[in-house]
């Protein structure tokens, strides 16, 4: 299959291009960028006027939700969410039902995942044994079934020594393990940001300190222990501050922040509104102002969609009953360019965010328009609005605190590996 | 993030759901009070009863246990002349599995008029009253640590018939603030009324973290909080509260945030002690000052028949 896209705006973040450039496919390859190679013949020509053509999007945090929670999504609804919304790459934690700690589930996820022909999927594998955090998984092995890292998801992870002991070993094997900073016992028995909100609501708080106390945990681990380490999903100001002031000293770390958390407060919030309620809880202005702001001076590496479908009845809840998350891979490009365009970033910069920069936290070839690079990639029209509304979502999670909401920036095309995955009807 | 407009009032600003005090404009509060003093006096006639409600059916849909309160709205909407139908939700069909709002879908389809609705979850009031239909009337007769409206009136209406003017009165709300869904409706009644000094004593245990934003000055010394004071609200501490990780003993606690009389004694000579009730004699109040002649405990309960009795009326006339 040699595809052949046309008259678009090439903007790939990782070689800082942003031109009007054609690009030409040949098995699953791209073959040229500008200049067609010599004797080319296209079996199909995508016309890209007044598109942007960049690499396909890579999502660091997507709930799947199999295997053991079927019923909230299912492997195919949420791979077409997934390249609906430009995704070609994605990680998904490990929080399955049972979690991915043994070589077969993760076997049977990628074999699953490939046999659907979509974006390409990047179990992370469990820390320990059953995210119970009292035995370490047999890592090695997870990454001969293709885990890329490890992570404890947000399972409760209370004992030191073991996280100490994790890293180490994952250490052994330059194995990257992925960590979201949270005090279990700090943050027990909390649902909301513990500010002006939560102490009107009445409802139970998690402090800002539930994130920044386990922050300097496992910082100074990491640097003990050399591990490479990624921070999931940072919340408050004071984090990403700790996490400035140790990149600067030179910690190999990296970290990722959510499209929610990048664009909403407690505030939003309002009157007990159940798709507010999220992990990390949404934190004041002052917070989610910081997190913008880490986002574009590179303190903070990519953005993640934090896609977790929940089912409707689920957040048919009292605000604390309702269970936490919200669907977000169709979101996450017109979020990252609605956060790029308030803070007057450019294209190629915001995208960096969602491409290369995840790809690079990944470990993958991946997140690229370079020649000779897989054709995995993203056409989207930059100036379509649409509403988010829950029936426009192809993922079996509706809720989102986005519902309503105008954005702009509309998936065109999706391919991965030179096909076409998806296609805006 | 659309959910921001206030749900309990009409689009001309009525009041047609009573979900808690924050955000009601002081005419609302006005209103309610002046319709309870109507009211006081039907509840001292020989018939005590008023055909206002006859007709409607009143839910009483209590998903935490409580006596006080129900019992409370029972007799008021029975003065109203209404009918009223009592579940106690917490065990039976929570467990069979049946949501909060396939409760009330069942109920409101008995063509209910309006539910009282007592829920353990903060919020759960505004879930209900966001999906009943535009005919139903949801009152909140406490949920979680949120808000409880009625009692935070009838603080209101006690206050008013002690001491008139609230425009002139220091006042202290004293004890576990954190959890109490009474003095957050407290609270935002006070300020809404206009009191110009309004304070909140205890531990930092027992106080949030950010009280103060509320419109409150935070003391932690019952003696230097009391000190001039025309009112002391005290609160119930919770006996889930009194040891543990919030407070080490129900006696430390007495010691220095127990109302005695000796610390009375630092308010205004004609300071009024209020108390929501149930009390816990000798835990955060001393039975000399909850039966002395400073307190107004028992008219508290009486002026609730009367304040609940004016808020179910007036929902029902809007």
């Amino acid at each position: 299959m040699k595809i052949h896209i046309k008259n678009g705006r090439l903007i790939d973040p990782a070689s800082g291009t942003d031109a009007a450039q054609d690009v030409f496919i040949t098995a699953g390859k791209i073959v040229g960028i500008g200049a067609a190679p010599s004797g080319y013949h296209a079996n199909r020509t995508i016309d890209a006027g007044g598109l942007v053509v960049c690499p396909g999007l890579v999502d660091l945090a997507v709930r799947l939700r199999e295997p053991g929670f079927e019923y909230m999504a299912t492997l195919e609804s949420e791979m077409d969410a997934a390249v609906a919304g430009g995704i070609t790459s994605l990680a998904c934690p490990p929080d399955t039902d049972p979690p991915l700690d043994e070589p077969g589930l993760v076997e049977m996820l990628k074999f699953r995942a490939k046999n659907l022909n979509q974006s390409r999927v990047y179990p992370v594998g469990a820390l320990t044994v059953g995210l119970k955090g009292t035995h370490l998984t047999e890592m090695a092995e997870l990454m001969d079934a293709g885990c890329v890292a490890f992570s404890h998801a947000d399972a409760p992870l209370t004992d030191t020594q073991l996280l100490l002991r994790a890293l180490q070993y994952a250490a052994t094997f330059d194995f990257p393990v992925w960590l979201r900073p949270q005090d279990a016992g700090l943050a027990r028995g909390g649902f909301a940001h513990d500010g002006q909100i939560a102490t009107r609501l009445g409802l139970a708080a998690i402090p800002v300190c539930a994130e920044t106390v386990a922050l300097s945990t496992i910082l100074l681990l990491a640097r003990e222990t050399g591990a490479r380490v990624h921070l999931c999903r940072l919340s408050s100001k004071e984090g990403v501050d700790m996490i400035r002031q140790a990149k600067r000293d030179g910690l190999k770390i990296s970290c990722d922040v959510t499209i929610h958390h990048a664009h909403l407060s407690e505030m939003d919030i309002g009157y007990f509104d159940s798709n507010c309620h999220l992990t990390p809880p949404l934190r004041s202005q002052r917070d989610r102002d910081a997190l913008r702001a880490a986002l574009a001076d590179g303190t903070v590496d990519a953005l993640c969609s934090d896609h977790t479908p929940v089912d409707e009845d689920a957040k048919q809840l009292p605000f604390a009953e309702a269970e936490p998350g919200a669907t977000g891979v169709e979101l996450l490009l017109p979020l990252t360019l609605k956060w790029a365009e308030e803070s007057r970033l450019s294209l190629a910069t915001g995208l960096a965010r969602v491409t290369s920069n995840p790809a690079r936290i990944l470990g993958i070839d991946a997140g690229t328009l370079s020649q000779g690079a897989s054709a995995d990639i993203c056409v989207f029209d930059p100036d379509r609005y649409w509403k988010v509304e829950p029936r426009a979502l192809k993922s079996q999670g509706k809720n989102t605190p986005f519902i309503g909401l105008e954005v702009k920036g509309k998936v065109r095309y999706t391919l991965v590996e030179g096909q076409i995955v998806y296609e805006e009807k | 993030m659309f959910l921001n407009s206030n749900p309990q009032l009409t689009k001309s600003g009525e009041l047609h759901h009573l979900l808690s005090i924050e955000g009601l404009p002081a005419e609302i509060l006005k209103q309610i009070l002046d319709t309870a003093e109507s009211f006081v006096g039907v509840t001292q006639r020989e018939v005590k009863k008023v055909p206002l409600l006859r007709g409607k059916a009143i839910f009483n849909l209590f998903f935490e246990p409580s006596t006080r309160t129900r019992t409370t709205f029972e007799i008021a909407a029975k003065r109203l002349s209404a009918d009223v139908i009592n579940l106690a939700i917490n065990v039976s069909s929570q467990t069979k599995g049946e949501s909060v709002l396939d409760t009330v879908a069942n109920l409101a389809a008995m063509q209910a008029d309006m539910f009282i609705v007592r829920h353990s979850e903060s919020g759960a009031p505004y879930l209900i009253a966001r999906h009943v239909g535009e005919d139903i009337h949801v009152i909140n007769a406490g949920d979680g640590r949120h808000a409880h409206p009625t009692q935070g009136l009838l603080d209101m209406f006690t206050i008013r018939h002690y001491k008139r003017d609230f425009t002139k009165l220091r006042v202290a709300i004293v004890g576990d603030v954190l959890h109490s869904r009474v003095a957050r409706s407290q609270i935002h009644a006070l300020t809404t009324l206009g009191v110009p000094e309004l304070r909140v004593i205890g531990p930092k245990t027992l106080l949030p973290s950010n009280v103060d934003t509320l419109g409150v000055h935070v003391y932690h010394d019952l003696a230097k909080g009391l000190k001039d004071v025309d009112v002391v609200m005290m609160l119930r501490l919770q006996n889930e509260r009194m040891q543990g990780s919030f407070l080490p003993s129900p006696q430390e606690f007495f010691k220095f945030y127990g109302l005695t009389a000796e610390k009375l004694a630092l308010a205004r000579p004609d300071a009024i002690v209020l108390h929501p009730g149930p009390m816990n004699r000798g835990v955060e109040i001393d039975s000399a000052v909850a039966d002395g002649n400073q307190s107004v405990i028992l008219p508290q309960v009486t002026f609730g028949i009367a304040i609940r009795m004016a808020v179910m009326s007036i929902l029902a006339g809007n």
